[in-house]
């Protein structure tokens, strides 16, 4: 059984910007444990000789003109904001109290 | 027949001639979607200018304009394609009511194409699921028994079209949320080559694995759909440059020819497996023995990786999500949740995410998180890349032998709702037919080839072809559409049960 106690889960969560309730890292913890045991065997194949895919159909240096294309304007881009102030996102403080 | 039972393929043909209007086809889908989908719930949004777009390409029509083959039919849109004018959610709460300022390259392209966009449908939050449960808004429900998943995660595109809501559909399919809907409804769904139709406006789930496609109840319908939203587009940098083939003459090649001559047809003997239901593995036999009978040569071949697709699945995806899905961040779109007292954007972040996300989603980052941990990279996530290249090489030796791959598309046939929700290892297993042509980026179609004996529900069979060879799942898929249907004398869709809407609400009430 993978060691993935509630501690390595709430590390988790901080890394990933989810906020978590107890109960939900106590679950998770189990779940996490089990799917980790199940897709762990993919070791028994994945042996040093051989090469790792990242993209199916590989392609390389994709590139494009360098010239300005078609793009949102701003009033597009804020559309979906939860708050801006026309021209800008808004959000809360970006820096803590204690920094 | 009533306009709804029309194919996409038969509603042109009326359309040209001038025997109905679009307005008259748009509004008995309407009338459709009004009277069952309160039952079904195939669709999160309707799309409030249908008819009048309809008015539109009737007016275009009118006036003698040329227009394509599927103009003034409609289409359901699965809701994790973005479009402008309709809210697109992906099926989660974080991006409820969000309409985006821009519409998906295949979307635009539909448009462009006059066909009428009926509104957006169901589908597993994110696209993580295979039973459309894990939508924020609540599962879509199998029209041939209402207590059973519709699969997943286009469950709300497959059962529209089955159930006779809309003609054809657009899905996304990044493990099997085509083709796994369209075995366990009874419908048809096309997973093209990956880099062959845009991604521009599909909001991401696994960028190496996903890809959009055609779903419909006829193989020439999922034709006609990928012709038009395939080919290059400059904005998707995993798109492909070749020129295609019409997927349509293909099909209709196939429909007609007598295909199967000289064709090998190769069976993966490890997706032929016990522990598959019953019925699914006689119908899948029973059509191995059809196209047989009518030219094929059945080969057996072996592929001994796909027994690891399914594990370096589950790492690949939760890595690739847990980078995508950061950028739902309360900024820029969708939900935004201030913690009790205030905080930092990243506190408010932390909330949003909190509240925002469904519990696959959540299981899937902190585990994709954990795959791409310092420590933990290679064992997990680098190993599942060299598993990639091991099923690339199983594919590639199997297609030296043969010139297409066949399976069951799905290992049951439509399980209950509930019956797997709280086991996601039960869940993720569902997925093993469907999984391997994604690592590869072959194509996959998922056609109908009967009803198991032992539940009468459809099963369905996975025909998959090399890399941009996506014509050849058309050709055979039409042959053997045309074969099933001349031995059963109808369609399979036309066996599903009436959704009579009255009497399906007073069996609810418990009045019949």
């Amino acid at each position: 059984m993978s060691e993935i106690t509630t501690d390595v889960v709430a590390h988790l969560a901080n890394l990933s910007r989810i906020a978590l309730t107890p109960e939900e890292i106590e679950t998770l913890a189990g779940e996490l444990g089990a799917i980790v045991d199940n897709v762990a065997k993919v070791n028994e194949v994945a042996t040093a000789d051989v090469p790792a895919t990242s993209h199916p159909v590989a392609l390389s240096n994709v590139f494009r003109p360098d010239v300005p294309g078609e793009t949102l304007t701003p009033e597009q881009a804020l559309s979906g904001a939860p708050d801006h102030d026309g021209t800008r996102f808004k959000v809360s403080a970006i820096l803590g109290e204690e920094q | 027949m009533s306009l709804i039972k029309l194919s996409a393929a038969e509603l042109s043909e009326k359309l040209a001639s001038g025997e109905v209007s679009s307005v008259e086809v748009t509004k008995a889908h309407l009338d459709r979607i009004a009277a069952v989908d309160g039952d079904i719930h195939a669709f999160l949004h309707i799309n409030a200018k249908a008819l009048e777009t309809a008015a539109e390409v009737d007016a275009k029509r009118a006036a003698g304009e040329t227009l394509g083959e599927l103009a003034g039919v409609p289409i359901a849109i699965k809701d994790v394609l973005a479009t402008l004018e309709m809210p697109s959610t992906a099926g989660s709460k974080i991006l409820e009511g969000w309409i985006p300022p821009y519409d998906a390259t295949v979307v635009a392209r539909l448009r462009a194409a006059n066909l009428i966009p009926l509104g957006k449908t169901n589908m597993d939050e994110f696209a993580m699921g295979s039973s459309t449960e894990h939508s924020a808004y609540g599962p879509t429900h199998n029209p041939w028994d209402l207590d059973r998943i519709p699969g997943g995660s286009g469950g709300g595109s497959a059962a529209a079209v089955a159930a006779f809501e809309a003609p054809i559909a657009l899905g996304s399919d990044t493990g099997g949320s085509i083709r796994q809907p369209a075995a366990v409804t009874g419908s048809v769904g096309v997973k093209p080559t990956y880099g062959s139709v845009s991604r521009y406006g599909a909001i991401a789930l696994a960028s190496s694995l996903d890809q959009v496609g055609p779903v419909s109840r006829t193989v020439l319908d999922s034709a006609l759909v990928h012709d038009i939203i395939g080919g290059h587009d400059p904005r998707d940098s995993t798109s492909l440059k070749d020129a295609w083939p019409s997927f349509a003459a293909a099909a209709r090649a196939g429909a007609k020819a007598e295909s199967l001559k000289g064709l090998r047809i190769g069976v993966v003997k490890e997706l032929d497996a016990p522990g598959f239901q019953s019925g699914v593995t006689q119908r899948f036999h029973e059509a191995l023995d059809l196209l047989a009978a009518n030219g094929a040569e059945i080969i057996e071949v072996s592929a001994p990786n796909f027994e690891y697709a399914v594990a370096a699945y589950y790492l690949i995806l939760p890595a690739e999500a847990s980078s995508n899905l950061a950028k739902f961040d309360s900024v820029r779109f969708g939900l935004r949740v201030n913690p009790p007292g205030g905080g930092t954007v990243e506190d408010v972040m932390a909330a949003t995410r909190g509240v925002g996300f469904g519990p696959e989603v959540k299981r899937r980052i902190i585990l994709g998180t954990y795959a791409l941990s310092a420590g933990y990279y290679d064992e997990y996530y680098g190993s599942a890349q060299k598993v990639r290249t091991l099923i690339q090489r199983d594919f590639n030796a199997a297609f030296s032998q043969v010139d297409v791959l066949v399976s069951p598309a799905a290992p049951t046939t439509a399980f209950k709702l509930g019956e797997k929700l709280n086991d996601p290892l039960a869940m993720y297993i569902n997925d093993i037919t469907t999984i391997p042509a994604n690592l590869a980026g072959v194509p996959g179609m998922g056609l109908p080839i009967g009803l198991a004996p032992e539940d009468g529900l459809p099963v369905g069979i996975q025909i998959m072809a090399p890399q941009r060879a996506d014509d050849r799942l058309y050709t055979l898929g039409a042959t053997l559409e045309r074969l099933l249907e001349e031995k059963w004398g109808h369609t399979l869709l036309s066996q599903a049960p009436d959704l009579a809407p009255g009497e399906m609400f007073a069996a609810t009430e418990g009045a019949v």
